[in-house]
């Protein structure tokens, strides 16, 4: 039957807020319930996470709109096709928390053409190409640094030479460190290509996506 | 589905004979027909033509909509009724654009949208020609999966395509984009049953030994409750659900998604949760040490800030979305798969019952400490929630509430009594004012048998009661409450409570008379102002064979609580201002 009889709340007869009955725990604000020995937070972490996908137009724009609308922090994003056509694979380097990188992984599933997803070990086979070109004074030194990081000059004229280095991410970072001194005009780099060590597969893919 | 037995009277002459397929839009077409759809929802224009020329030949009821953004939300709600996906198409450009908060309104809710979209030639895509927009981008953030269909002889699979994926797995809105030239071209095959893509495979079960240690954990429990979202309906796990509760004697919350799937009758329901949730609902999930959270993606208007937000509890969650798990809130044992099928294992894995006598004892307490409950003097103007109430003692428990998004939509959640699934039918996820009335015009026509009533507030009744038009004209039987307190009163509660009674454009003076409105669109009005006319006028409207509108004015400084402030602690809820 309708209360309208009521005339007052009677709601207020309840305890207030400062006398009621109240949890002694608390959540973080990732929502992990804290230890109160222990008061812990994840700490974010750079790794590296592969997607197998299926080669259609718009793969790229809802995995890089899944990022930016999810605000996840994206070190370095690439993409290129994989030995079976129709099929690409992109390595994204990320740096989150513990529960974003599960987000990250478990997103990027989602998106219907993808195909299988995966975090690569902390040690995966991974390299990068930059290109960086440098004044071209001289000329000497600058052979000199790019035979020592094993790289090869591109473009050579009276005033630029433009030079080529592949590798770790580490190593491409000393090396422009290295070229500092000639003073850098422009670099582009690639960002990350990943593969998992040795005999593991980097994507599960049963038959039908080979 | 029940949509089967809808009656519309096609709006015009068709021609019903099946048409051999000859073009890209044909094949469209019998795709939606192999699909059982029997209901499409749109508005004509240039480039959507060649498929409304192929559905002249269907038997398919088309009901032309008002504005797009009616069409998706009849179809959104269409969907929600029936369990399947309801079908809504447009043209390109202004068209697929006014589809948009539709499909954003159908993502958030996870409900089951097909959208189809026509587009300029391929050959004009990208060089801005008249009426382009590139929908599938514009979509891609709000959709499931988007499709820009490219061939006449693939487009009918890119239909079938986007029609099985916004049905199976978690169910969502999806997009296929047609340009002229696809529909115009010619194919002759026809398009066969709806198929997932084979990178698509949802979860059913959840992995045994995560169902055994969650048995485990809620064996032990001493206070557990379960929290019931939109999933348990989505899956059609409410019978499920109740044999659980019931056999363990565990209380049951639902969250606003979720209403409708534990009938709020049964004496272990604690009703709803969250911000406007019930006092003894929110101290429940507040100090509840396990929790069976099935179903929810955690909202933050449920959970209020996550710190508070049950923090004894030991987390399961159920969802057949593993993208859910521990996305806001972290779940100890994750359970991902169907919600009908993982409560079926959980409950083959229960060794034992908790002990709960108490526990129960205790959320019984708080029922009468906190009831659900308002002042309503006879001296002063009628109360929103007594509208509400009476409306629930005078129509059957099967009745279907749509409603816009405020302060209404908040006293009709909280005053309905809900005892069944599919009947409660709104804007949870992305709070759409407007949604109300074409989402009603969309369950009617899914639930013809079953009586349809729109509550709705004057602010977002105003942004598409140019639907009316369409419910006179299908003569649909469905009645608007307009709870009407001349102001976007949510707005001005909190305006009240946070902003020091500073009413910055929240106050509406110069709306018209909702009566003579709904009467100049050849439905009938109807006003109430005082207690002794609520009686008469409600069954007038609903004995009226056809659409009607009820301008209820209403006491304009009523205000919604219990309210949890948005990002507080749900254990803290207010009862009045004073508390906030
Ligand atoms: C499309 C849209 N615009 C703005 C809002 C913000 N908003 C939320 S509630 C509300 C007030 C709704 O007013 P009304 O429909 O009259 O309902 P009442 O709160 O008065 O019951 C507004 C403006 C919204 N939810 N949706």
């Amino acid at each position: 039957m309708s209360r309208r009889q009521n005339v007052h709340r009677t709601g207020l007869e309840g305890p207030p807020p400062e006398e009621r009955l109240r949890p002694v725990g608390r959540r973080n604000s990732q929502g992990i319930r804290i230890d109160p020995e222990i008061e812990a937070e994840h700490e974010p972490r750079r790794t590296t996470i592969s997607a197998y996908v299926n080669n259609e137009p718009g793969v790229l724009a809802r995995v890089s709109g899944l990022f930016h609308r999810r605000q996840f922090n994206i070190e370095s994003l690439t993409v290129g096709p994989t030995q079976n056509e129709g099929y690409s694979r992109i390595t994204l380097v990320v740096e989150e928390p513990d529960p974003g990188i599960d987000q990250i992984k478990k997103q990027l599933s989602k998106i219907v053409p993808v195909v299988h997803v995966r975090e690569l070990d902390s040690n995966p086979v991974a390299s990068e190409l930059v290109l960086l070109k440098v004044d071209g004074d001289e000329p000497d030194k600058v052979q000199a640094i790019t035979e020592m990081y094993d790289g090869q000059t591109l473009d050579a004229g009276p005033r630029t030479i433009t030079v080529q280095i592949t590798g770790e991410e580490g190593k491409i970072d000393d090396a422009i460190d290295a070229y500092k001194q000639f003073g850098i005009r422009e670099i582009a780099r690639t960002g990350q290509a990943a593969l998992a060590r040795g005999e593991e597969e980097t994507a599960r893919v049963d038959e039908r996506h080979t | 589905m029940s949509g089967e037995q809808a009656q519309s009277p096609p709006e015009t002459e068709t021609d019903t004979t099946p048409k051999e397929i000859e073009t890209g839009a044909d094949a469209v077409v019998r795709s939606l027909e192999n699909a059982g759809v029997e209901h499409v929802f749109g508005v004509q224009g240039g480039a959507i033509m060649p498929v409304y020329d192929a559905l002249y030949h269907s038997e398919m009821a088309h009901i032309t909509m008002a504005h797009e953004q009616g069409a998706a939300h009849a179809a959104d709600a269409y969907g929600t009724v029936t369990g399947d996906p309801g079908v809504c198409m447009a043209t390109s450009g202004p068209g697929a654009t006014n589809l948009v908060t539709g499909i954003a309104d159908a993502n958030m809710d996870s409900d089951p949208l097909v959208a189809l979209t026509g587009q300029v030639p391929t050959e004009f895509v990208g060089n801005d020609a008249f009426q382009e927009t590139d929908t599938v981008g514009v979509t891609s953030p709000v959709t499931k999966a988007n499709f820009f269909a490219d061939d006449p002889t693939s487009v009918g699979g890119d239909v079938g395509t986007a029609f099985a994926l916004a049905n199976r797995g978690r169910q969502g809105p999806t997009l296929v984009d047609l340009p002229k030239d696809v529909t115009n071209g010619e194919t002759t095959d026809d398009p066969g049953a709806p198929e997932l893509p084979d990178t698509y495979a949802p979860p059913e079960k959840a992995d045994s030994d995560a169902v055994s240690e969650a048995a485990t954990a809620l064996a032990r429990a001493e206070k557990p409750v379960i929290l019931a979202g939109g999933g348990v309906i989505k899956a059609e796990a409410s019978d499920e659900l109740r044999a659980f509760a019931t056999e363990h004697e565990i209380p049951v919350i639902t969250t606003m998604p979720g209403t409708g799937s534990f009938p709020e009758d049964h004496e272990l329901s604690l009703e709803i949760a969250g911000m406007h949730g019930t006092g003894y609902a929110n101290m429940a999930i507040t100090v509840t040490d396990c929790m069976l959270a099935v179903g929810t993606r955690f909202d933050d208007r449920l959970t209020g800030g996550v710190e508070t937000f049950a923090p004894d509890a030991e987390i399961i969650h159920v969802d057949i979305d593993a993208a859910e798990i521990s996305k806001n809130i972290e779940a100890d044992h994750p359970l991902v798969g169907d919600a009908k099928v993982v409560l079926d294992q959980l409950a083959d894995s229960m060794v034992g019952s908790p002990a709960t006598e108490s526990w129960v004892e205790q959320c019984q307490t708080w029922k009468s400490e906190y009831p659900m409950d308002y002042a309503a003097p006879d001296d002063e103007p009628v109360k929103p929630q007594y509208i509400v109430e009476r409306f629930d003692e005078l129509t059957d428990d099967d009745t279907i509430v749509t409603t816009g998004v405020g302060q209404h939509q908040m006293w009709a959640w909280q005053y309905w009594t809900w005892t069944k699934p599919r009947t409660w039918v709104t804007s949870h996820g992305l709070g759409t004012m407007g949604y109300g009335l074409p989402a009603a015009i969309g369950a009617k026509l899914a639930a013809p048998e079953q009586d349809v009533v729109c509550f709705d507030g004057d602010g977002s009744f105003l942004m598409t009661c140019q639907e009316l038009s369409v419910a006179v004209r299908e003569n649909l039987d469905i009645t608007v409450v307009v709870l009407n307190n001349s102001a976007i009163g949510m707005v001005r509660q909190w305006q009240d409570a946070f902003f020091g009674e500073r009413h910055m454009a929240s106050e509406y003076p110069w709306i018209p008379d909702f009566d003579t409105l709904a009467e100049a669109f050849g439905a009938r009005g109807f006003r109430i102002d005082t207690y002794d006319e609520v009686e008469e006028v409600i069954e007038a409207a609903l004995g009226y064979d056809g659409p009607s509108v009820i301008d209820v004015h209403i006491d304009p400084g009523e205000n919604v609580y219990p309210m949890v402030p948005s990002g507080g602690d749900n254990g803290l809820f207010a009862l009045t201002e004073g508390q906030l």
